[in-house]
């Protein structure tokens, strides 16, 4: 192997007998290679895996194009006002925000102790691995459980919540925490600054924007998720209303105008957190 | 920075929280929600959870039947990745900056992918409850459209960042759209979109619970039955299966992405 590099440049790779070897990145391209191959298999498996109770396709195709036509053409109001739904819409929103803030502040100090620079490495061992454990958990879940305990209403929708909101933004804090430059965690602590001086004049401003992206990128997670637990856990708000209209009174139009509702919220935060990040982003590189 | 703009930024900080404290309040008022009894609540739960949540011997017969749902559930979210994921390469090249044919095939990607993303995948679960039934089908087509809209927003960020210089060399070749989208475009940005599939397995099998609960498939149904009966114990052991799973399903996607990016 080492008479065949004759002008040795040690990044061409070779094979045992001396050419240069035309195959890069083996090992990418073979794990990319066997993933994909892998999940193909587990796909066409899955087919066998379902059950087919009650499924007749060739009724259920057109009826499916029926409906999401009457929903998106002919979408009206009929078991409720116009104020009505702008206060669920409300009720929707305000547990997102809740939910978020509350999440936010929580996750902040989290993250302080589980950003290996900050902090020992026991304790941000122990808080990574605990905050898998609660990600792991379906929000629904969490909410549902809680329902138990605090009763059904605002606090167990936004206790549910929160715990996987925080669990989700003390990962990607500590994360952004990490890349803070060394150099500047070393000037301060160079001066006599303690810990908290440090966090606050080191690495709290200079991940500032990041926080902020993260944060509204979490809102916008988090209103699909509190029309979700309006639906599923009976939290109240649009998501209550959506599963109301579509599995007791069986009204298309209501579950048009629903969905347009939730749509426009969306597609308004989407734009929102796209104007936050384009703004944001190119301005934290410059300072 | 001087000391005429350190004091605006801290103007505009302040006026920030400002504005954040009272958005929040007025998102407690309109939720109902109180702090303090929130607050008062989550020992409470949590002394509940360590009282109930129990695993006990009889629970654990149940167990082969949750493993059953359990792993249709994990089928059920791959299966709707990997068909959303082929779907959505075409979808990306057709939206992405540097691989559009034309405009009109751009936006019309475009609009798919933002209309399936932003109606919530609780909406699409029960509009197609409606028709398709309580079968696995439900969840599968509900979970697919969800995926279909994020990862094509993925796919085009993803085509966009690759770099112009391979395309432009093939171009300079006189290579057709095919060759350079098969020989530049793709093996580029494969291992990025390889890790956003990936992610996006593990999100669905999340969701695929709330689906559950929702078209009664899958172990969302399960663990909806065992709630609804007042079964604990079940419950608890079902919560645990679901997190297993996806812990493991997050080491081994965390240990591909290790070696792929």
């Amino acid at each position: 192997m080492e008479a065949g590099r004759t002008n040795d440049l040690p990044y061409i790779k070779r094979t045992k007998d001396g050419r240069i070897n035309i195959k890069s990145g083996n090992k990418i391209d073979l794990v990319v290679k066997w993933t994909l191959i892998i999940l193909s298999i587990l796909t066409v498996m899955a087919f066998f895996f379902f059950n087919y109770i009650g499924l007749q396709w060739d009724r259920a195709i057109p009826e499916t194009a029926h409906n999401l036509r009457v929903m998106f053409l002919e979408p009206a109001l009929n078991h409720f006002s116009w104020g009505e739904a702008f206060y669920q819409v409300g009720i929707t929103v305000g547990l997102g925000v809740l939910a978020t803030v509350i999440g936010a502040v929580i996750a902040l100090f989290l993250a302080l102790m589980a950003a290996e620079n900050l902090s020992r490495p026991w304790i941000s061992k122990s808080i990574r691995a605990v905050v898998a454990v609660i990600r792991a958990v379906p929000t629904v879940l969490w909410v549902l459980i809680f329902a138990i305990a605090a009763g059904l209403g605002s606090e167990a929708a936004v206790l549910g919540m929160l715990f996987h909101s925080t669990a989700y933004l003390v990962k990607a804090f500590s994360e952004a925490f990490e890349e803070v430059d060394a150099g500047i965690l070393e000037a301060l602590r160079a001066t006599g600054a303690n810990w908290w001086h440090v966090v606050t004049h080191g690495v709290l401003p200079s991940t500032f924007t990041y926080i902020l992206s993260w944060v509204f990128l979490r809102f916008e997670i988090n209103f699909g998720v509190a029309v979700a637990m309006g639906a599923a856990a009976g939290a109240g708000g649009i998501g209550f209303e959506l599963f109301m209209a579509s599995g007791f009174y069986f009204d298309l139009r209501e579950v048009g105008f629903i969905t347009y509702a939730i749509l426009i919220i969306a597609v308004v935060l989407e734009i929102i957190s796209t104007q936050l990040k384009n703004r944001y982003f190119p301005a934290s590189t410059n300072n | 920075m001087n000391e005429k703009k350190m004091r605006k930024s801290r103007m505009q900080t302040v006026v920030f929280l400002l504005i954040i404290i009272i958005v929040t309040y007025l998102s407690a008022a309109i939720t109902e929600f109180n702090f303090l009894d929130g607050l008062a609540t989550i020992p409470k739960a949590l002394g509940w959870m360590a009282g109930n949540l129990l695993i006990t011997a009889e629970t654990l017969e149940r167990l082969p039947a949750i493993m059953e749902k359990l792993l249709e559930t994990i089928f059920m979210s791959i299966a709707a990745t990997t068909i959303a994921a082929i779907l959505s390469i075409f979808l990306g090249l057709m939206g992405s900056k540097t691989t559009k044919v034309n405009n009109i095939f751009s936006i019309f990607a475009r609009l798919i992918a933002s209309i399936s993303r932003n109606i919530p995948v609780v909406a699409w679960s029960l509009i197609l409850l409606i028709s398709f039934g309580q079968n696995s089908v439900t969840g599968f087509l509900a979970l697919f459209v969800g995926t279909l809209g994020f990862l094509t927003r993925a796919f085009i960020e993803s085509i966009d960042e690759a770099s112009q210089d391979a395309v432009e060399a093939l171009q300079a070749t006189g290579a057709t759209y095919f060759q350079i989208v098969n020989k530049a475009v793709i093996p580029q940005s494969l291992p990025q979109m390889l890790s956003w599939i990936l992610f996006m397995i593990e999100t669905n099998i999340r969701s695929a619970t709330l689906v559950g609960i929702l078209t009664g498939t899958g172990i969302g149904y399960t663990f909806d039955l065992y709630y609804k009966s007042l079964n604990y114990n079940a419950v608890a052991l079902v919560t645990i299966t679901i997190v297993i799973a996806v812990l493991i399903i997050d080491s081994i996607s965390n240990r591909i992405r290790r070696v792929i990016l």
